[in-house]
């Protein structure tokens, strides 16, 4: 029962380390990495609070093995700013107050994320869907979706203006 | 929690895997496709193999193509491939629908086709659409490959026909082009488990049902074909009346167990009613 090398890119930085088979992509992340802006909600796969980005979609870090992504390019919430900017998604939760306590904050954002990319104006419906998987145990969904929707928004606008100026 | 040790092979083939597999051996093996349902399983030390052999790197496993009169689906294509997949959607809508209900989008993501019928849990989603739909799966073994009907593949509770040192490669579904379809499902909140699920595909002409099929998810130890349902609705109108009375058979031959959910007479009467929205919602 050894140790197996992986090489993996977490937030754009390339790492290779050894880790056990039984490893948990969280746990890799937090404890080997100090990446602890992801946490450990339930431990039952319920709670969507271990979110992160694998190789472009989003999954449940305790839900997968450090080995599995061996090769793989992953995003958590601590990749999200670019240059001391919040993403647009981090900006929104900030301003419409999409959380309480804060603990599901980053597995919210990181599903987010995944839903806006794939369904860029959704729905409220389609957001709470979106969102299924993600739990907030202080009931504070409704500024959650609220924050989903006005990121939508300002995504379409800087893409407006982007497009504006090509 | 973390897993009890063990150790791990990504095999690149099906054919290393299967001798991966035929190589361990006394040792307890457990087949990892998207995870979704093992690593849980084994974070709550419910298992403990000594070697997990992860299907992940066979490219061969992954992906759907047309096969003639039926689709082939590799086993460790994911539940979100399922429901996007355009020729899912166009031969076998029920499967894309059916795996749009599957958990969450996260889960959808790692979790697989294949690796979900293979588990064959019986409030899991995809194992009621694929017998409706008359499924065969693709087995391979140390001695090649053989085909498995629909039928004969669930054999009780957790267990399928696939034997000791075998692997689900593929699964090829019928054609069903033109079909309606629908997957009614019940649950308390959403992304829990099925307490009962109601798959159906109609093929109506000239507003006449010309033929039916309906799976039950979690109305027994296996998913259940509603043939009594299907055999009352053929020759009827598509109309809502016909369908209702048509789905009042829908618990006949089952055996729906008694848990924290539901008891048995209440499964029977889901079946029933989600039967009717199933079959009208997929009449359109």
């Amino acid at each position: 029962m050894g140790t197996r090398r992986i090489s993996v890119t977490v937030d754009g930085v390339a790492y290779s380390d050894d880790v056990e088979p039984r490893t948990l992509l969280v746990h890799y992340l937090r404890e080997r990495l100090g990446k602890t802006g992801t946490v450990v909600g339930c431990d039952t796969s319920n709670c969507g609070a271990c979110t992160v980005h694998l190789d472009g979609r989003s999954v449940k870090s305790c839900s997968v093995l450090a080995v599995q992504v061996d090769g793989s390019d992953v995003t958590t919430i601590e990749g999200l700013a670019q240059n001391g900017e919040l993403h647009p998604v981090q900006q929104a939760f900030h301003e419409n107050h999409g959380l309480q306590c804060g603990y599901c904050t980053p597995g919210m954002i990181m599903q987010s994320v995944d839903l806006l990319k794939d369904n860029p104006d959704p729905s409220d419906e389609e957001i709470r869907e979106g969102l299924e998987g993600n739990l907030c145990r202080c009931t504070g969904y409704q500024n959650i979706v609220k924050s989903v929707k006005a990121a939508a928004k300002a995504g379409s606008v800087s893409a407006g203006v982007a497009g504006g100026a090509a | 929690m973390i897993p009890a040790a063990f150790d791990y092979e990504s095999p690149a083939s099906v054919d290393e895997a299967l001798a991966v597999i035929a190589g361990a051996g006394d040792r307890e093996v457990k087949v990892l496709a998207g995870g979704q349902s093992l690593i849980p399983v084994l974070r709550l030390r419910m298992n403990a193999p000594d070697l997990v052999v992860d299907l992940g790197r066979i490219a061969e496993l992954r992906g759907v193509r047309d096969d003639g009169d039926a689709i082939a689906i590799g086993a460790m294509t994911t539940h979100d491939d399922v429901t996007r997949e355009p020729l899912i959607r166009q031969h076998a809508l029920l499967l894309s629908l059916a795996a749009q209900t599957v958990a969450d989008p996260q889960v959808r993501h790692r979790g697989t086709f294949g690796g979900s019928l293979a588990h064959a849990d019986p409030a899991a989603d995809m194992p009621a659409p694929a017998l409706a739909l008359g499924a065969e799966f693709v087995i391979a073994g140390p001695s090649g490959r053989r085909t498995v009907g629909a039928s004969d593949f669930f054999t009780d509770l957790f267990t399928t026909a696939i034997g000791e040192g075998e692997l689900l490669v593929e699964v090829r579904v019928p054609k069903h082009t033109g079909w309606g379809a629908h997957y009614e499902k019940f649950n308390h909140v959403a992304h829990t488990w099925s307490i009962v699920g109601v798959a159906a595909a109609v093929r109506v002409e000239g507003g006449t049902i010309a033929e039916a099929k309906v799976g039950l998810t979690n109305m027994g130890l296996v998913p259940i074909r509603a043939t009594a349902v299907e055999q009352a609705l053929v020759g009827q109108p598509a109309t809502a009346d016909a369908i209702r009375a048509a789905a009042q058979n829908a618990d006949q031959g089952t055996n729906p167990m008694s848990d924290a959910s539901a008891d048995e007479d209440y499964r029977r009467h889901l079946a029933k009613v989600l039967t009717g929205r199933a079959v009208l919602a997929a009449v359109g």
